[in-house]
Protein backbone atom coordinates (compact mmCIF):
# COMPACT_ATOMS: atom_id res chain seq x y z
CA UNK A 1 0.00 0.00 0.00
CA UNK A 2 0.82 3.71 0.03
CA UNK A 3 4.86 3.63 1.01
CA UNK A 4 5.98 6.45 3.05
CA UNK A 5 6.44 9.72 0.91
CA UNK A 6 10.07 9.84 0.02
CA UNK A 7 12.15 12.67 -1.16
CA UNK A 8 12.90 10.65 -4.10
CA UNK A 9 9.40 10.48 -5.21
CA UNK A 10 8.88 11.32 -8.92
CA UNK A 11 5.84 14.28 -8.44
CA UNK A 12 4.03 16.05 -11.09
CA UNK A 13 4.65 19.69 -10.04
CA UNK A 14 2.69 21.53 -12.74
CA UNK A 15 -0.06 20.84 -14.95
CA UNK A 16 -1.75 23.07 -17.73
CA UNK A 17 -4.35 22.70 -20.32
CA UNK A 18 -5.99 24.51 -22.89
CA UNK A 19 -9.83 24.27 -23.96
CA UNK A 20 -10.66 21.33 -26.18
CA UNK A 21 -12.34 22.55 -29.10
CA UNK A 22 -12.39 24.15 -32.58
CA UNK A 23 -9.22 26.52 -31.89
CA UNK A 24 -9.15 27.86 -35.68
CA UNK A 25 -7.34 31.45 -34.46
CA UNK A 26 -5.03 29.25 -33.02
CA UNK A 27 -1.96 26.91 -34.58
CA UNK A 28 0.07 23.84 -33.80
CA UNK A 29 2.48 26.13 -31.64
CA UNK A 30 0.03 28.59 -30.17
CA UNK A 31 -1.84 25.82 -28.12
CA UNK A 32 1.26 24.42 -27.39
CA UNK A 33 2.12 27.24 -25.51
CA UNK A 34 -0.41 27.94 -23.82
CA UNK A 35 -0.53 24.60 -21.89
CA UNK A 36 3.50 25.70 -21.18
CA UNK A 37 2.70 28.50 -19.74
CA UNK A 38 -0.36 27.52 -17.51
CA UNK A 39 2.22 24.40 -16.89
CA UNK A 40 5.14 26.49 -15.67
CA UNK A 41 2.95 29.12 -14.07
CA UNK A 42 1.30 26.28 -11.90
CA UNK A 43 4.63 24.44 -10.81
CA UNK A 44 5.67 28.08 -9.23
CA UNK A 45 7.93 29.06 -12.44
CA UNK A 46 9.78 25.39 -13.06
CA UNK A 47 11.77 25.60 -16.40
CA UNK A 48 12.12 22.43 -17.93
CA UNK A 49 15.54 20.47 -18.86
CA UNK A 50 13.74 18.20 -21.08
CA UNK A 51 10.77 18.25 -23.16
CA UNK A 52 8.97 15.51 -24.52
CA UNK A 53 5.98 15.95 -26.67
CA UNK A 54 3.20 14.03 -27.51
CA UNK A 55 1.26 14.10 -30.87
CA UNK A 56 -0.40 12.06 -33.02
CA UNK A 57 -0.68 13.21 -36.79
CA UNK A 58 1.38 16.67 -37.08
CA UNK A 59 3.32 15.03 -39.73
CA UNK A 60 0.07 14.64 -41.66
CA UNK A 61 -2.21 16.80 -40.52
CA UNK A 62 -0.18 20.12 -40.62
CA UNK A 63 3.03 19.22 -42.42
CA UNK A 64 5.29 19.28 -39.41
CA UNK A 65 7.29 17.31 -37.81
CA UNK A 66 10.64 17.89 -35.57
CA UNK A 67 8.13 18.93 -32.84
CA UNK A 68 10.60 18.28 -29.75
CA UNK A 69 13.02 21.07 -31.08
CA UNK A 70 9.74 23.36 -32.80
CA UNK A 71 8.30 23.80 -30.07
CA UNK A 72 11.65 24.48 -27.41
CA UNK A 73 12.10 26.74 -29.70
CA UNK A 74 8.88 28.66 -29.50
CA UNK A 75 9.15 28.52 -26.07
CA UNK A 76 12.82 30.36 -25.49
CA UNK A 77 14.28 27.00 -24.58
CA UNK A 78 16.36 26.20 -27.96
CA UNK A 79 19.16 23.97 -26.52
CA UNK A 80 16.89 21.69 -24.37
CA UNK A 81 16.94 18.39 -24.89
CA UNK A 82 13.26 18.23 -26.77
CA UNK A 83 11.95 15.45 -28.85
CA UNK A 84 8.93 13.94 -29.90
CA UNK A 85 7.06 10.70 -29.40
CA UNK A 86 4.66 9.10 -31.49
CA UNK A 87 2.69 6.27 -30.04
CA UNK A 88 -1.09 7.56 -31.94
CA UNK A 89 -3.57 8.26 -29.57
CA UNK A 90 -1.77 7.32 -26.73
CA UNK A 91 1.34 9.44 -27.84
CA UNK A 92 0.71 12.03 -24.64
CA UNK A 93 1.03 9.33 -22.14
CA UNK A 94 4.01 7.63 -23.84
CA UNK A 95 5.83 11.39 -23.19
CA UNK A 96 4.73 11.41 -19.34
CA UNK A 97 6.10 7.56 -19.64
CA UNK A 98 9.20 9.17 -20.65
CA UNK A 99 9.43 12.40 -18.79
CA UNK A 100 9.16 9.87 -15.81
CA UNK A 101 11.80 7.86 -17.05
CA UNK A 102 14.27 10.86 -17.85
CA UNK A 103 13.55 11.95 -14.18
CA UNK A 104 13.93 8.65 -12.34
CA UNK A 105 17.47 7.75 -14.17
CA UNK A 106 18.66 10.62 -12.76
CA UNK A 107 19.62 12.31 -16.02
CA UNK A 108 17.28 14.80 -16.19
CA UNK A 109 16.17 17.45 -13.69
CA UNK A 110 13.07 18.95 -14.40
CA UNK A 111 10.99 17.45 -17.39
CA UNK A 112 8.09 18.52 -19.23
CA UNK A 113 5.51 16.16 -21.20
CA UNK A 114 3.32 18.15 -23.36
CA UNK A 115 0.89 16.88 -25.44
CA UNK A 116 -0.74 19.01 -29.00
CA UNK A 117 -3.02 18.49 -31.88
CA UNK A 118 -4.14 20.55 -34.62
CA UNK A 119 -6.87 18.63 -36.32
CA UNK A 120 -9.20 21.53 -37.41
CA UNK A 121 -6.75 22.74 -40.45
CA UNK A 122 -8.01 19.59 -42.16
CA UNK A 123 -11.75 18.31 -42.61
CA UNK A 124 -13.74 15.12 -43.51
CA UNK A 125 -12.25 12.52 -45.53
CA UNK A 126 -8.27 13.98 -44.95
CA UNK A 127 -8.95 13.56 -41.36
CA UNK A 128 -10.42 10.30 -41.62
CA UNK A 129 -7.15 9.43 -43.71
CA UNK A 130 -4.93 10.68 -41.14
CA UNK A 131 -6.52 8.74 -38.60
CA UNK A 132 -5.82 5.93 -40.31
CA UNK A 133 -2.02 5.93 -40.40
CA UNK A 134 -1.94 4.54 -36.75
CA UNK A 135 -3.59 1.04 -38.31
CA UNK A 136 -1.18 -1.34 -40.31
CA UNK A 137 -1.12 0.62 -43.15
CA UNK A 138 -1.07 -2.15 -45.98
CA UNK A 139 -3.67 -4.60 -44.11
CA UNK A 140 -5.78 -2.42 -42.48
CA UNK A 141 -6.17 1.31 -43.60
CA UNK A 142 -5.52 -0.24 -47.38
CA UNK A 143 -8.97 -2.09 -47.01
CA UNK A 144 -10.81 1.03 -46.38
CA UNK A 145 -10.77 0.63 -42.72
CA UNK A 146 -10.34 3.44 -39.96
CA UNK A 147 -9.32 3.10 -36.35
CA UNK A 148 -13.79 4.39 -35.69
CA UNK A 149 -14.08 0.57 -37.85
CA UNK A 150 -11.61 -1.29 -36.12
CA UNK A 151 -14.18 -0.32 -32.81
CA UNK A 152 -17.09 -0.88 -35.22
CA UNK A 153 -15.84 -4.35 -35.84
CA UNK A 154 -14.78 -4.93 -32.29
CA UNK A 155 -18.82 -3.80 -30.95
CA UNK A 156 -20.30 -5.92 -33.29
CA UNK A 157 -18.66 -8.89 -32.34
CA UNK A 158 -18.57 -9.04 -28.48
CA UNK A 159 -22.61 -8.02 -29.20
CA UNK A 160 -22.80 -10.95 -30.81
CA UNK A 161 -20.44 -13.07 -28.20
CA UNK A 162 -22.26 -11.47 -25.27
CA UNK A 163 -25.77 -10.77 -25.99
CA UNK A 164 -26.13 -7.80 -25.05
CA UNK A 165 -28.93 -5.09 -25.71
CA UNK A 166 -27.25 -2.54 -27.73
CA UNK A 167 -28.56 0.40 -26.29
CA UNK A 168 -27.11 -0.44 -23.11
CA UNK A 169 -23.94 1.26 -24.57
CA UNK A 170 -25.66 4.42 -25.33
CA UNK A 171 -24.50 4.34 -21.02
CA UNK A 172 -20.99 5.27 -21.95
CA UNK A 173 -21.20 8.44 -23.78
CA UNK A 174 -24.59 10.12 -21.66
CA UNK A 175 -22.33 9.50 -18.71
CA UNK A 176 -19.67 11.44 -20.44
CA UNK A 177 -21.25 14.64 -21.36
CA UNK A 178 -23.19 14.69 -17.98
CA UNK A 179 -19.70 14.83 -16.37
CA UNK A 180 -18.61 17.21 -19.41
CA UNK A 181 -21.20 19.66 -18.19
CA UNK A 182 -19.13 20.21 -15.27
CA UNK A 183 -16.31 21.08 -16.88
CA UNK A 184 -15.09 23.99 -18.27
CA UNK A 185 -12.69 23.07 -20.39
CA UNK A 186 -14.97 20.40 -22.03
CA UNK A 187 -15.84 19.92 -25.97
CA UNK A 188 -18.88 19.20 -25.27
CA UNK A 189 -21.26 20.44 -22.36
CA UNK A 190 -24.45 19.41 -23.64
CA UNK A 191 -26.55 16.26 -21.97
CA UNK A 192 -27.66 13.53 -24.52
CA UNK A 193 -30.00 11.06 -23.41
CA UNK A 194 -31.37 7.44 -24.51
CA UNK A 195 -33.50 9.10 -27.22
CA UNK A 196 -30.67 11.10 -28.85
CA UNK A 197 -28.54 8.41 -28.66
CA UNK A 198 -30.87 6.25 -30.13
CA UNK A 199 -31.12 9.22 -32.87
CA UNK A 200 -27.86 9.14 -34.17
CA UNK A 201 -26.55 9.17 -37.31
CA UNK A 202 -24.56 6.09 -37.90
CA UNK A 203 -20.66 6.73 -39.13
CA UNK A 204 -19.68 3.08 -38.73
CA UNK A 205 -22.42 0.10 -38.19
CA UNK A 206 -23.29 -0.76 -35.33
CA UNK A 207 -21.31 2.50 -33.85
CA UNK A 208 -23.03 5.82 -34.00
CA UNK A 209 -22.21 9.46 -34.12
CA UNK A 210 -22.30 9.24 -30.25
CA UNK A 211 -20.29 6.31 -29.60
CA UNK A 212 -17.08 7.97 -31.05
CA UNK A 213 -15.06 11.24 -29.45
CA UNK A 214 -14.98 13.52 -31.64
CA UNK A 215 -11.28 14.65 -32.98
CA UNK A 216 -10.09 18.54 -31.63
CA UNK A 217 -7.47 20.76 -30.86
CA UNK A 218 -5.73 21.10 -27.84
CA UNK A 219 -2.74 21.07 -25.74
CA UNK A 220 -1.81 19.48 -22.36
CA UNK A 221 1.15 19.63 -20.43
CA UNK A 222 2.82 18.56 -17.03
CA UNK A 223 5.78 18.65 -15.08
CA UNK A 224 7.94 15.88 -13.66
CA UNK A 225 10.27 16.29 -10.89
CA UNK A 226 11.75 14.52 -8.23
CA UNK A 227 10.08 15.95 -5.04
CA UNK A 228 13.70 16.94 -3.28
CA UNK A 229 14.41 19.31 -6.55
CA UNK A 230 11.24 21.06 -5.83
CA UNK A 231 10.79 24.37 -3.91
CA UNK A 232 9.64 24.13 -0.66
CA UNK A 233 6.69 25.82 -1.05
CA UNK A 234 4.05 25.00 -3.89
CA UNK A 235 0.90 26.48 -4.24
CA UNK A 236 -0.59 22.76 -4.85
CA UNK A 237 -0.60 19.46 -3.39
CA UNK A 238 1.94 17.29 -5.57
CA UNK A 239 1.01 14.04 -6.53
CA UNK A 240 3.09 11.48 -6.97
CA UNK A 241 3.59 8.87 -9.85
CA UNK A 242 3.81 5.56 -8.17
CA UNK A 243 3.13 3.53 -11.10
CA UNK A 244 4.10 4.03 -14.53
CA UNK A 245 3.78 1.44 -17.57
CA UNK A 246 3.47 1.21 -21.23
CA UNK A 247 2.35 -2.03 -22.84
CA UNK A 248 1.94 -3.01 -26.39
CA UNK A 249 -0.44 -5.72 -28.34
CA UNK A 250 -0.38 -7.09 -31.95
CA UNK A 251 -0.66 -3.79 -34.27
CA UNK A 252 -3.56 -5.55 -36.49
CA UNK A 253 -6.45 -6.16 -35.06
CA UNK A 254 -6.25 -9.21 -37.50
CA UNK A 255 -3.65 -10.75 -35.83
CA UNK A 256 -4.60 -10.93 -32.64
CA UNK A 257 -5.90 -14.22 -30.83
CA UNK A 258 -8.88 -12.49 -29.23
CA UNK A 259 -9.13 -9.05 -30.64
CA UNK A 260 -11.84 -8.56 -27.64
CA UNK A 261 -9.70 -9.05 -25.10
CA UNK A 262 -7.03 -5.81 -24.92
CA UNK A 263 -4.09 -7.77 -24.02
CA UNK A 264 -2.02 -4.22 -23.64
CA UNK A 265 -4.61 -2.53 -21.54
CA UNK A 266 -4.54 -5.31 -19.20
CA UNK A 267 -0.60 -5.23 -19.09
CA UNK A 268 0.16 -1.84 -18.41
CA UNK A 269 -2.64 -1.67 -15.60
CA UNK A 270 -1.35 -4.57 -14.43
CA UNK A 271 2.61 -3.63 -14.13
CA UNK A 272 1.58 -0.05 -13.11
CA UNK A 273 -0.42 -0.94 -9.69
CA UNK A 274 2.53 -3.65 -9.14
CA UNK A 275 4.94 -1.25 -8.79
CA UNK A 276 2.21 1.07 -7.05
CA UNK A 277 1.78 -2.17 -4.57
CA UNK A 278 -1.79 -1.83 -4.97
CA UNK A 279 -4.40 -3.43 -6.70
CA UNK A 280 -6.64 -1.67 -9.70
CA UNK A 281 -9.28 -2.24 -6.87
CA UNK A 282 -8.04 0.24 -4.80
CA UNK A 283 -7.77 3.51 -6.28
CA UNK A 284 -10.58 5.83 -5.92
CA UNK A 285 -11.48 6.88 -9.88
CA UNK A 286 -10.40 5.20 -13.04
CA UNK A 287 -9.75 8.00 -16.00
CA UNK A 288 -10.32 5.45 -18.73
CA UNK A 289 -10.13 5.75 -22.09
CA UNK A 290 -13.54 6.04 -24.06
CA UNK A 291 -12.71 7.04 -27.84
CA UNK A 292 -15.49 5.03 -28.59
CA UNK A 293 -17.88 3.57 -26.13
CA UNK A 294 -16.40 0.07 -27.11
CA UNK A 295 -13.22 0.43 -25.52
CA UNK A 296 -14.65 2.16 -22.46
CA UNK A 297 -16.39 -1.41 -21.70
CA UNK A 298 -13.22 -3.12 -22.90
CA UNK A 299 -10.92 -1.30 -20.83
CA UNK A 300 -13.12 -2.31 -17.57
CA UNK A 301 -12.53 -5.50 -18.26
CA UNK A 302 -9.15 -5.42 -19.61
CA UNK A 303 -8.23 -3.53 -15.61
CA UNK A 304 -10.00 -6.21 -13.90
CA UNK A 305 -12.90 -4.30 -12.89
CA UNK A 306 -14.88 -6.52 -14.96
CA UNK A 307 -15.37 -9.63 -16.19
CA UNK A 308 -15.13 -10.30 -20.03
CA UNK A 309 -18.65 -9.68 -21.80
CA UNK A 310 -19.54 -7.96 -18.24
CA UNK A 311 -18.02 -4.42 -18.58
CA UNK A 312 -20.93 -3.02 -20.25
CA UNK A 313 -23.35 -3.70 -17.42
CA UNK A 314 -20.60 -1.43 -15.01
CA UNK A 315 -22.38 1.53 -17.07
CA UNK A 316 -25.84 0.77 -16.18
CA UNK A 317 -26.19 1.19 -12.70
CA UNK A 318 -24.51 4.47 -12.12
CA UNK A 319 -21.67 2.65 -10.71
CA UNK A 320 -19.30 4.76 -12.71
CA UNK A 321 -20.89 8.18 -12.03
CA UNK A 322 -19.30 10.77 -9.90
CA UNK A 323 -21.00 9.45 -6.56
CA UNK A 324 -20.62 5.49 -7.92
CA UNK A 325 -18.21 2.66 -6.38
CA UNK A 326 -15.80 3.69 -9.17
CA UNK A 327 -16.27 6.80 -10.76
CA UNK A 328 -14.63 7.04 -14.78
CA UNK A 329 -14.50 10.06 -17.32
CA UNK A 330 -14.62 12.09 -14.54
CA UNK A 331 -14.24 15.64 -16.65
CA UNK A 332 -16.39 14.09 -19.50
CA UNK A 333 -13.50 11.67 -20.72
CA UNK A 334 -12.89 11.65 -24.84
CA UNK A 335 -16.29 11.66 -25.56
CA UNK A 336 -17.53 14.79 -23.37
CA UNK A 337 -13.96 16.58 -22.97
CA UNK A 338 -13.12 15.81 -26.77
CA UNK A 339 -10.28 13.78 -28.39
CA UNK A 340 -7.03 16.00 -29.09
CA UNK A 341 -5.09 13.00 -30.65
CA UNK A 342 -1.55 13.01 -28.90
CA UNK A 343 -2.58 15.54 -26.03
CA UNK A 344 -5.53 13.16 -25.01
CA UNK A 345 -3.08 11.10 -22.46
CA UNK A 346 -1.75 14.43 -20.83
CA UNK A 347 -5.74 15.89 -20.43
CA UNK A 348 -6.30 12.67 -18.77
CA UNK A 349 -3.21 13.37 -16.46
CA UNK A 350 -4.04 16.70 -15.96
CA UNK A 351 -7.88 16.05 -15.23
CA UNK A 352 -6.74 12.90 -12.71
CA UNK A 353 -4.36 15.54 -10.70
CA UNK A 354 -7.06 18.52 -10.52
CA UNK A 355 -9.43 15.60 -8.78
CA UNK A 356 -6.03 14.31 -6.34
CA UNK A 357 -5.98 17.95 -5.64
CA UNK A 358 -8.75 19.05 -4.62
CA UNK A 359 -9.25 21.27 -7.79
CA UNK A 360 -12.14 19.85 -9.88
CA UNK A 361 -14.99 22.39 -9.30
CA UNK A 362 -18.21 20.98 -9.72
CA UNK A 363 -17.33 17.49 -10.50
CA UNK A 364 -14.33 16.95 -7.34
CA UNK A 365 -14.88 13.36 -6.29
CA UNK A 366 -15.05 13.64 -2.11
CA UNK A 367 -10.88 13.62 -1.24
CA UNK A 368 -9.85 11.19 -3.39
CA UNK A 369 -6.31 9.65 -2.88
CA UNK A 370 -5.56 7.74 -5.35
CA UNK A 371 -6.32 7.43 -9.29
CA UNK A 372 -5.68 5.13 -12.38
CA UNK A 373 -4.73 6.73 -15.56
CA UNK A 374 -4.95 4.87 -18.82
CA UNK A 375 -4.81 5.83 -22.39
CA UNK A 376 -5.00 3.65 -25.52
CA UNK A 377 -4.22 4.38 -28.96
CA UNK A 378 -6.49 2.66 -30.95
CA UNK A 379 -7.60 -0.42 -30.04
CA UNK A 380 -5.09 -0.89 -27.26
CA UNK A 381 -2.45 -1.46 -29.77
CA UNK A 382 -0.36 1.03 -27.31
CA UNK A 383 -1.56 0.99 -23.69
CA UNK A 384 -0.75 3.63 -20.95
CA UNK A 385 -1.29 3.65 -17.45
CA UNK A 386 -0.38 5.37 -14.47
CA UNK A 387 -1.16 5.18 -11.09
CA UNK A 388 -0.86 8.84 -9.22
CA UNK A 389 -1.23 9.33 -5.47
CA UNK A 390 -1.53 12.93 -4.06
CA UNK A 391 0.82 13.86 -1.15
CA UNK A 392 -0.81 16.39 1.48
CA UNK B 1 1.36 7.55 -56.21
CA UNK B 2 3.48 5.36 -53.97
CA UNK B 3 3.56 2.66 -57.63
CA UNK B 4 5.99 0.50 -55.56
CA UNK B 5 4.23 0.25 -52.82
CA UNK B 6 1.44 -1.47 -54.25
CA UNK B 7 3.34 -3.45 -56.21
CA UNK B 8 5.35 -4.68 -53.93
CA UNK B 9 2.38 -6.70 -52.39
CA UNK B 10 0.67 -7.74 -55.50
CA UNK B 11 1.18 -11.40 -54.23
CA UNK B 12 -1.04 -10.48 -51.14
CA UNK B 13 -3.64 -8.14 -52.88
CA UNK B 14 -3.84 -10.63 -55.83
CA UNK B 15 -3.41 -14.24 -54.53
CA UNK B 16 -3.55 -14.11 -50.91
CA UNK B 17 -0.19 -15.26 -50.82
CA UNK B 18 0.87 -15.85 -47.25
CA UNK B 19 3.62 -18.03 -45.61
CA UNK B 20 3.53 -21.50 -43.76
CA UNK B 21 6.47 -21.14 -40.62
CA UNK B 22 8.99 -23.62 -41.91
CA UNK B 23 9.11 -24.77 -38.06
CA UNK B 24 6.16 -25.31 -36.63
CA UNK B 25 3.72 -25.00 -39.79
CA UNK B 26 1.75 -22.38 -38.51
CA UNK B 27 -0.14 -20.83 -41.32
CA UNK B 28 0.51 -16.81 -41.44
CA UNK B 29 -1.71 -14.03 -43.59
CA UNK B 30 -0.08 -11.58 -43.53
CA UNK B 31 3.26 -12.60 -44.00
CA UNK B 32 5.89 -11.55 -41.54
CA UNK B 33 9.33 -11.36 -40.69
CA UNK B 34 8.82 -13.68 -37.26
CA UNK B 35 6.73 -16.37 -36.74
CA UNK B 36 3.80 -15.13 -34.19
CA UNK B 37 3.59 -18.84 -33.09
CA UNK B 38 6.66 -20.27 -32.37
CA UNK B 39 9.48 -16.72 -32.99
CA UNK B 40 10.97 -18.01 -34.79
CA UNK B 41 11.93 -16.72 -38.58
CA UNK B 42 9.00 -17.64 -41.46
CA UNK B 43 9.74 -16.89 -44.84
CA UNK B 44 8.29 -19.60 -47.21
CA UNK B 45 5.62 -19.23 -48.88
CA UNK B 46 1.88 -20.51 -48.79
CA UNK B 47 -1.19 -19.75 -51.15
CA UNK B 48 -4.37 -19.34 -48.88
CA UNK B 49 -7.76 -20.73 -50.49
CA UNK B 50 -9.75 -17.32 -50.11
CA UNK B 51 -12.20 -19.43 -48.55
CA UNK B 52 -13.40 -18.68 -44.96
CA UNK B 53 -16.45 -16.88 -42.79
CA UNK B 54 -17.41 -13.41 -41.85
CA UNK B 55 -16.02 -12.98 -38.07
CA UNK B 56 -17.09 -9.50 -37.54
CA UNK B 57 -18.41 -6.60 -39.93
CA UNK B 58 -19.53 -3.08 -40.09
CA UNK B 59 -20.79 -0.74 -42.61
CA UNK B 60 -18.66 2.98 -42.79
CA UNK B 61 -20.57 5.93 -43.86
CA UNK B 62 -17.86 8.06 -43.03
CA UNK B 63 -14.93 7.11 -45.53
CA UNK B 64 -11.17 8.56 -45.55
CA UNK B 65 -9.46 9.85 -48.68
CA UNK B 66 -9.42 7.73 -51.83
CA UNK B 67 -12.44 5.21 -50.73
CA UNK B 68 -15.27 8.38 -50.63
CA UNK B 69 -16.56 6.80 -53.80
CA UNK B 70 -17.33 2.99 -52.47
CA UNK B 71 -20.03 5.21 -49.79
CA UNK B 72 -21.17 3.11 -48.24
CA UNK B 73 -19.04 -0.16 -47.88
CA UNK B 74 -18.35 -2.82 -45.54
CA UNK B 75 -15.38 -4.12 -44.02
CA UNK B 76 -15.17 -7.54 -42.34
CA UNK B 77 -13.06 -9.37 -40.40
CA UNK B 78 -12.68 -12.89 -42.38
CA UNK B 79 -11.67 -16.56 -40.32
CA UNK B 80 -9.87 -17.89 -43.03
CA UNK B 81 -10.79 -21.72 -43.39
CA UNK B 82 -6.45 -22.56 -42.77
CA UNK B 83 -7.17 -19.87 -39.52
CA UNK B 84 -5.26 -16.38 -40.12
CA UNK B 85 -8.04 -14.06 -39.66
CA UNK B 86 -7.71 -10.51 -42.71
CA UNK B 87 -9.14 -7.62 -42.84
CA UNK B 88 -10.84 -6.92 -46.17
CA UNK B 89 -14.23 -5.43 -47.69
CA UNK B 90 -17.06 -7.42 -48.61
CA UNK B 91 -18.91 -7.24 -52.19
CA UNK B 92 -21.62 -8.49 -54.24
CA UNK B 93 -23.90 -8.62 -51.00
CA UNK B 94 -26.89 -7.59 -52.80
CA UNK B 95 -29.90 -7.43 -50.36
CA UNK B 96 -28.06 -10.46 -48.78
CA UNK B 97 -27.66 -8.85 -45.41
CA UNK B 98 -24.26 -9.91 -43.89
CA UNK B 99 -24.48 -12.10 -40.82
CA UNK B 100 -21.46 -13.06 -38.51
CA UNK B 101 -20.54 -16.66 -39.59
CA UNK B 102 -21.49 -16.03 -43.50
CA UNK B 103 -19.14 -18.19 -46.03
CA UNK B 104 -17.35 -16.13 -48.44
CA UNK B 105 -14.43 -16.61 -50.91
CA UNK B 106 -11.90 -14.31 -52.07
CA UNK B 107 -12.05 -12.23 -55.39
CA UNK B 108 -10.54 -9.51 -56.87
CA UNK B 109 -11.97 -5.85 -56.62
CA UNK B 110 -11.06 -2.60 -57.37
CA UNK B 111 -9.89 -0.93 -53.40
CA UNK B 112 -8.76 2.46 -53.79
CA UNK B 113 -8.80 5.42 -55.75
CA UNK B 114 -5.95 7.79 -55.97
CA UNK B 115 -6.98 11.41 -56.75
CA UNK B 116 -8.63 12.29 -60.11
CA UNK B 117 -9.01 10.32 -63.60
CA UNK B 118 -5.47 10.57 -63.77
CA UNK B 119 -4.94 9.05 -60.42
CA UNK B 120 -4.04 5.04 -59.66
CA UNK B 121 -6.32 2.36 -59.40
CA UNK B 122 -5.36 0.00 -56.57
CA UNK B 123 -6.57 -3.66 -56.68
CA UNK B 124 -6.87 -6.19 -54.59
CA UNK B 125 -8.38 -8.95 -52.42
CA UNK B 126 -12.43 -8.42 -51.78
CA UNK B 127 -15.06 -11.45 -50.54
CA UNK B 128 -17.94 -11.94 -51.18
CA UNK B 129 -20.91 -14.85 -50.18
CA UNK B 130 -19.64 -18.20 -50.89
CA UNK B 131 -23.68 -19.34 -51.92
CA UNK B 132 -22.33 -23.05 -52.08
CA UNK B 133 -19.91 -23.37 -49.35
CA UNK B 134 -21.13 -25.61 -47.30
CA UNK B 135 -22.60 -23.61 -43.44
CA UNK B 136 -19.65 -25.07 -41.15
Amino acid sequence: MNDAVKNTDIVIAGIGQTPVGEHWQLSLKNLAYLAYKAAVQDSGGLKPDALYVGNMLAPVLSHQAHLGVLLADDFGLAGIEAAAVEAGNAGGAAALRLAYLAVASGCVNIAMALGVEKFTDQVGPNVEAAASVILDSDYEAAMGLTPNAQAALLLRRYLYEYQVPRPAFGAFPILAHNNAAGNPQAMYRNLINAESYAQAGMVCDPLNLFDIAPWADGAAAVIVARRDSLPAALPHPLARISGASLATDRLALHDRPNPLFLRAAQKSVERACRQAGILPQDVDFFELCDSTSTYAALSLEAAGFAAPGQGWRMAQDGQLALDGKLPVCTLGGFKGRGNPGGAAGLYQVVEAVLQLRGEAGKNQLPHPQRALVQSLSGAAATAVAHVLEVIH
Amino acid sequence: MEISRHWRLKKQRYSLIGEVCPHCDAKIFPPRDVCPECGQEARSEFAFSGRGQVYSHTTIYDAPAGYENNLPYTVALIKLDEGPIVTAQLTDLGAQPVEIGMPVEMVTRRIREDGDERGMLVYGYKFRPAWNAPIK
